[in-house]
C-alpha cells in the first residue's frame, strides 16, 4: 500500500478545506456526520481486527489454498458466497481481511464473489420484503448470487496475468 | 519444562497481535479517508435530491439509476427505502432494481480503498463488471417477474 493511504487522507482533508471556504456550515455538517459513522463502525471494526488476528494466528496459507484457492473447487465458490451474504459492516471494514487472504493463496474470483455477495443483506431481507415483496426479493436475490459466480469468473479471467503481477500487493 | 514450551506460544501471539495492530494502523488513514468522504458526498448531495434525475423511459432510467447508486455512499437500508419510494411514485421497476443493485455492488466512494488494499486493476474491472451487471439483473428481475405473472 505504501503512502497510497495517507496520500488518500489528505486529498480528502484538502477537499474539506476547499468546501468549508465554499460552505462552512455544511462541511461541519458533514464532519459531524462522519464521526457519528466512525462510532458506528467501532464494533465492526473490532469484529474485523479479531477476525484478521484470528486469521494470522491460526489461518495457514495452505488451508486457504485448500479451502478458498485455485483448487478449492465447489467448497471455495460456496464459502466465498455464504461468506459474503454473512459479513456485517461497511465493505472497506473487509478490505484488509481479503487482501491478508489473497497474499495466502485467496483466489482472486473467490475475492469478487465476497464482495459481490455482501449486496444480499440478510440481516435486512425482511426490510426489502415489506417494500418490494416475497417473489422480487427471492428472484432479485437469486439473480445477484448467479451474477456474483459469473463476475468471479469473468474477473478472473479478464484479469489473471496483470492482477498477478501487481505490485501493491 | 511446559514453562519452556509455552515461551514460544506466547512468541508467537504477541508477534501475531503486532503484525495485525501494524495491518490495521496502515488501513486507518484510508477507512478515514472513507467515512470523511461519504460524509462530505451526503451532505452535498442528499439522496432524497434523486426523486427528480427519474421519469424519463425505462432504459434511461435504469442507466440513471444504475450511475445513481453507483455513486451513492449511504447505508443500504437508505437504498431500500429511497427505491420503495422511488417506486410509489411511479418510477419503473427496472430502474428501482438497478438503483438497489448498484447500490450494493458498485463502490464509487469506496474505490480508493479498494484499489490499495486489493489492486487497482482488480477495483477498476470489479465495479465495471458490476456497473453492467446492475442494469442486466434490473431488466432480468423485471422480466422474470412479469413471467412470474
Amino acid at each position: 500500500m505504501g503512502h497510497g493511504g495517507a496520500i488518500f487522507l489528505l486529498i480528502v482533508v484538502c477537499l474539506y478545506a476547499l468546501a468549508s471556504l465554499v460552505d462552512t456550515e455544511h462541511t461541519l455538517n458533514a464532519l459531524a456526520f462522519s464521526t457519528r459513522l466512525i462510532y458506528q463502525l467501532l464494533p465492526v471494526l473490532l469484529l474485523v481486527f479479531v477476525l484478521i488476528f484470528l486469521s494470522n494466528l491460526l489461518v495457514k496459507p495452505n488451508w486457504v489454498r485448500a479451502n478458498v484457492g485455485r483448487d478449492s473447487g465447489v467448497r471455495g465458490w460456496v464459502i466465498a458466497v455464504i461468506g459474503g451474504m454473512l459479513s456485517v459492516g461497511p465493505i472497506y471494514a473487509w478490505f484488509a481481511l481479503l487482501r491478508d487472504l489473497k497474499t495466502k493463496g485467496m483466489r482472486t474470483a473467490l475475492i469478487a464473489v465476497f464482495l459481490y455477495n455482501r449486496g444480499i443483506k440478510l440481516p435486512l431481507l425482511p426490510l426489502m420484503i415489506h417494500y418490494f415483496g416475497m417473489a422480487y426479493t427471492l428472484v432479485l436475490a437469486a439473480y445477484m448470487m448467479l451474477f456474483s459466480l459469473l463476475g468471479g469468473v469473468l474477473l478472473e479471467k479478464i484479469s489473471e496475468d496483470q492482477i498477478a503481477t501487481e505490485d501493491e500487493i | 519444562m511446559s514453562k519452556q514450551k509455552g515461551c514460544p506460544e506466547n512468541h508467537q501471539l504477541v508477534q501475531t497481535l503486532k503484525k495485525t495492530v501494524s495491518m490495521f494502523v496502515g488501513i486507518l488513514p484510508i477507512l478515514a479517508g472513507v467515512l470523511l468522504l461519504t460524509g462530505l458526498l451526503l451532505e452535498y448531495f442528499p439522496v432524497e435530491s434523486a426523486a427528480g434525475w427519474f421519469g424519463n423511459n425505462d432504459i434511461l432510467d435504469a442507466l440513471t439509476g444504475t450511475v445513481f447508486g453507483s455513486v451513492a455512499a449511504g447505508h443500504p437500508l437508505t437504498g431500500y427505502v429511497l427505491g420503495g419510494e422511488l417506486l410509489a411514485n411511479g418510477i419503473s421497476l427496472v430502474a428501482v432494481t438497478a438503483l438497489l443493485v448498484s447500490w450494493v455492488t458498485v463502490g464509487s466512494v469506496q474505490f480508493p480503498a479498494e484499489a490499495l488494499m486489493l489492486g487497482r486493476r482488480f477495483a477498476l474491472y470489479r465495479n465495471l463488471l458490476c456497473f453492467g451487471f446492475s442494469i442486466l439483473i434490473a431488466i432480468l428481475t423485471t422480466a422474470t417477474l412479469q413471467l412470474l405473472g
